[in-house]
């Protein structure tokens, strides 16, 4: 029930999704399989040294950047000086702000600021002091503003969208004249007093106030490492006590400012909130630029040109073939093995198969995640693992079967014990997703998704389906009363009469349709069927796994029965029949 | 053959057959260890293939071409290097990029006529160049971080759940024996390392040891109380599990490896090199290999580090002798019922797998039914 509600839930918001928003009911696929953009970066020259060192630093900061936007499989490569990134599908601007941009972030405090449009000097006279080069009390002084300074504030117009492309190159200990990254206002900040490597974590969300109420704004939070965060205090401390603008500091990015809040209090436990003119993507982005450290270079985009699969649409088709008759495969052999019982593990599968396909449509709608060709066999190997859940569980059944319980029975006490060894084997499983996914990157990332996704959906089938239809056909004539074809048949089985109690022994197979222990019961002695030759018979009525078995002896029933049948046989003397049973008291 | 199969599945449970697989540890253990040195051997002499995603490779840009199918270009690459498997893209809608493994300059000149003859354009309009790899360092690095820090928390998970360690230290030395013989398995045969084979082989991580997991919580239900009697030893205690086990080993390792086979099969016949033969191949080794081992190598390893407990050690000889007393007690009795009954309680080799009793008080009363 709760399954069928869970499907129906599932597959009413993916309809929902395509009928109101951008969902398809065809899963997203990744880059080898359907192709997508290949963007060419080149280091804007001018800026840094380019070397191996820095390529190879900027792909990694890129893929992690692209990794945890989304379980995106990109392909980075490097090409001489130039990165070659491959994303599927088509990027967005913020995507293409995600791989192109430096994101340095610094923080400077505000000297002054100054409306955005140019200011012809009033003052006539040209600076005619000598440029000495003065050393400021604090980052804060306002002795840092020379003339030449003022002069280059004075001409900068920051309506020209040229001047708020920012860069890099900015020298930290410098003071820096340069525009708001809106084009707003423009200011002079002293030098860095914090860098962005200070920063130890950067999430984005809604700011809130004093009073926790939400302010409806997006902002970007910030926590700053134990130095930041030292540093942070002496900041907020001195510019605490100035005179507007000069106690507010300015937020830096890639050479702009985009924000310059005020510092109204001490801060000390080293957290700080951007807010400025954010939507959720802006925030987003910039959290995730901040975290992964920023690009040692700046890029520009060269080219940005679509690209074909770098697989033949041929491997996916052949890929789905060599699933469906892995499959078939699969249902042919549970049928043999299992007869009837083969047919819950087909439906059981085809449960599995009907989520997984579901929850992967509403993953590629919701978090962009896109199927590889590698994701497509590891599916495919699910089944292998999904179908030994089944397997681990009839097992169980039929090992209750062989130990004479009726099935209602075998069915419970089965379950009770592969569900133990479902959990701890499933658990394994998820572990090594999880540790991969969050360790690893790119196709080992998208990967691990899977496996754990698969390992989700087997527990889901197993739980809520397998074992209540198991319940279910316990209650049937066909399944509890042992059909041949059945698969559980216990005769088949090789059950073994079960002693119960009171010197009688129940003869399995023999319960009536409500599968409740209406055992035929036989006075004992069973006139045990001699085993072939060269099997030894030792009583499998002995062996009731469990902690309900009781003995203490050295004998098994069994064991005991053979003993005094061929010394019966042997000195023709006959074993009276109740002392057996007496015997068989004691062993309980 | 259904019904010898189900019988058989019978006789192993009950004990009637069992097969000596713990007893002959050491055997199997020869078979592990040559195996493994094989395994080192073959990455040593041969090395792993590995390709352009690691490697790094040349890439030919066609540019003004009529004709973006990917067929020309894997002909004529073909022609200069038969073994190269290129890849084919088309890039916008006059471009063709073709990736292959790293050439010498001359094949790359070669490659670039031919490029330019299957096309039909001019030289110029193929450029060459040197790609890096795109499965760099740094990932294989993280891959390996996320690998150590697996076998660690694999490793408490399993202590904690069996409450044993010396259970997950066995299961994390078959985890090493299958990882090792697979990658050699897939050296000696000398197909290209691709992405897709290394993640193949993480799969066979979680495989080898999910596969274990679900044989030794067979053995440790079996072993639950092994100290409290005397009728049959831990060894014979955890081989009794095995082969209770058997039958479940034997059909999940055929569904598992059923779906992979087909894959492998048209993978490799019918594709040629790809990534799909690359898993699969990778996927069908380590599942074969790792379904051998949760049965011949963990439980009788296991079992060798168990019994260097000293409890289990004292109890096994305990068992011994008493069953060879018992034996020497069926040689001097003269009356046929004694000797048969002691021959029979020596003679058990840990068939029938009893506990000792406990008094279960209500429990073991019939319980009442619930109306329906």
């Amino acid at each position: 029930m709760t399954l069928a509600v869970l499907i129906l839930a599932l597959f009413a918001s993916i309809f929902a999704g395509t009928k109101w928003s951008d969902a398809s009911t065809t899963p997203g696929l990744a880059l080898d399989l359907e192709g997508g953009t290949q963007i060419i970066l080149t280091p804007v020259a001018t800026e840094g040294k380019v070397t191996d060192e820095t390529i190879t630093q900027a792909i990694n900061v890129i893929r992690q950047r692209v990794d945890s936007s989304g379980v995106t499989e990109a392909e980075i490569t490097s090409q001489g000086n130039n990165i070659v990134v491959g994303l599927p599908g088509t990027p967005s601007d913020e995507t293409l702000d995600l791989v192109r941009k430096s994101a340095q972030m610094r923080f400077r405090p505000v000297l002054t600021v100054g409306a955005p449009t140019p200011v012809e000097s009033t003052e006539t006279e040209t600076p005619a002091e000598p440029e000495t080069p003065v050393t400021p009390a604090n980052p804060s002084d306002l002795a840092q503003i020379t003339p030449a300074i003022q002069a280059e504030f004075d001409a900068l117009d920051c309506t020209d969208p040229a001047n708020l492309t920012g860069g890099l190159g900015d020298d930290p200990d410098a003071p820096l004249v340069t525009c708001a990254d809106d084009g707003t206002a423009k200011y002079i900040l002293g030098p860095v007093e914090i860098e962005g490597t200070e920063i130890s974590n950067a999430s984005s969300g809604m700011g809130t106030t004093a009073q926790g109420v939400s302010t409806g704004q997006w902002v970007v939070n910030l926590e700053f490492n134990k130095a930041g965060t030292e540093a942070f205090e002496v900041v907020t401390d001195r510019l605490f006590s100035l005179p507007a603008p000069q106690n507010a500091f300015a937020l830096v990015l890639d050479g702009l400012v985009i924000s310059a809040p005020s510092a109204n209090a001490v801060i000390t436990d080293g957290k700080a909130e951007i807010s400025g003119s954010f939507t959720r993507e802006s925030a987003a982005l910039l959290a995730n630029q901040l975290n992964f450290g920023s690009l040692p270079l700046t890029f520009e985009v060269q080219s940005e040109q679509q690209i074909s699969a770098t697989l033949g649409s041929e491997q996916l088709e052949k890929g789905l073939i060599a699933g469906a008759i892995g499959l078939l495969l699969v249902v042919i052999y549970s049928l043999f093995q299992y007869r009837a019982l083969g047919l819950v593990t087909v439906a059981s599968l085809g449960i599995a198969a009907v989520l997984t396909f579901g929850v992967i449509l509403l993953l590629s709608w919701t978090i962009g995640y896109r199927l590889s060709l590698p994701g497509v066999a590891g599916i495919i190997v699910a089944i292998g693992i999904t179908a030994d859940s089944f397997i681990v569980y009839f097992e169980r059944i039929r090992d209750e079967l062989r130990d004479g319980r009726t099935l209602n029975s075998a069915v419970e006490k089965g379950w009770d014990r592969a569900r133990r060894t479902i959990l701890a084997s499933d658990a394994v499983n998820f572990l090594a997703a999880v540790v991969l996914y969050f360790l690893a990157v790119g196709g080992v990332r998208g990967f691990a998704f899977t496996l754990g996704l698969t390992t989700l959906i087997d527990l889901i089938v197993v739980f809520m389906f397998t074992h209540p239809v198991m319940q279910l056909l316990a209650r049937t004539k066909f399944f509890a009363n042992g059909h041949p074809a059945s698969g559980l048949d216990p005769r088949r089985l090789g059950a073994t009469t079960r002693y119960a109690g009171r010197g009688r022994v129940a003869r399995p197979g023999t319960q009536d349709a409500s599968g409740t222990s209406d055992a035929a019961v036989t006075d004992a002695p069973v006139d045990e069927p001699f085993g072939s030759p060269t099997r030894e018979k030792v009583g499998a009525g002995a062996s009731l796994s469990g902690a309900t078995t009781g003995d203490s002896g050295r004998m098994t029933i069994a064991e005991r029965r053979a003993a005094a049948r061929r010394a019966a046989q042997d000195s023709g003397s006959t074993t009276d029949s109740s002392t057996e049973g007496d015997k068989n008291e004691e062993n309980r | 053959m259904a019904q010898g199969f189900a019988q058989w599945g019978n006789d192993l449970y009950t004990g009637r057959k069992s097969y000596q697989i713990v007893g002959h540890r050491r055997r199997f253990y020869i078979v592990a260890i040559v195996m493994v040195v094989l395994s080192f051997g073959v990455l040593l002499t041969k090395g792993f293939n590995l390709g352009i995603d690691f490697r790094g490779g040349s890439e030919f840009v066609v540019s003004n071409v009529s004709d973006t199918s990917q067929q020309p270009a894997i002909d004529a690459v073909a022609e200069v290097a038969p073994d190269e498997v290129p890849r084919v893209t088309s890039v916008g809608g006059s471009a063709v990029r073709v990736q292959t493994d790293r050439l010498t300059a001359d094949e790359v000149t070669e490659v670039r006529d031919a490029l330019a003859g299957a096309y039909s354009v001019t030289e110029d309009d193929v450029t060459t160049a040197f790609i890096g790899p795109s499965w760099g360092k740094d990932v294989s690095q993280k891959a390996i971080t996320g690998l150590i820090v697996f076998l660690v928390l694999v490793g408490l998970v399993m202590t904690i759940y069996f409450r044993n360690w010396r259970m997950a230290a066995a299961a994390l030395i078959a985890l090493f024996h299958d990882l090792i013989i697979t990658v050699g398995i897939y050296a000696a045969i000398g197909w290209e390392v691709t992405p897709a084979t290394v993640i193949g082989f993480l799969t066979i991580l979680g495989y080898s040891i999910y596969d274990t997991v679900v044989v030794f919580d067979k053995v440790r239900e079996n072993t639950r109380g092994v100290l409290d009697q005397t009728r049959s030893t831990y060894a014979e205690r955890a081989n009794l599990a095995v082969n209770q086990t058997l039958v479940r080993s034997i059909n999940t390792s055929v569904v598992a490896l059923l779906p992979v086979s087909a894959i492998l099969f048209i993978g490799a016949f019918l594709l040629g090199a790809g990534t799909l033969r690359d898993i699969s191949l990778a996927l069908f080794v380590g599942m074969a290999v790792g379904a051998y081992s949760s049965i011949f190598l963990a439980t009788p390893l296991e079992v060798s580090l168990r019994e260097r407990e000293p409890a289990i050690k004292e109890h096994t000889q305990k068992v011994l002798d008493k069953r060879a007393a018992l034996v020497a007690d069926a040689a001097r009795s003269t009356d046929d019922v004694s000797r048969d009954a002691a021959l029979a309680a020596a003679g058990v080799q840990g068939s029938g797998q009893l506990l000792p009793g406990a008094h279960q008080g209500n429990k073991a009363q019939p319980r009442r039914k619930r109306g329906h």
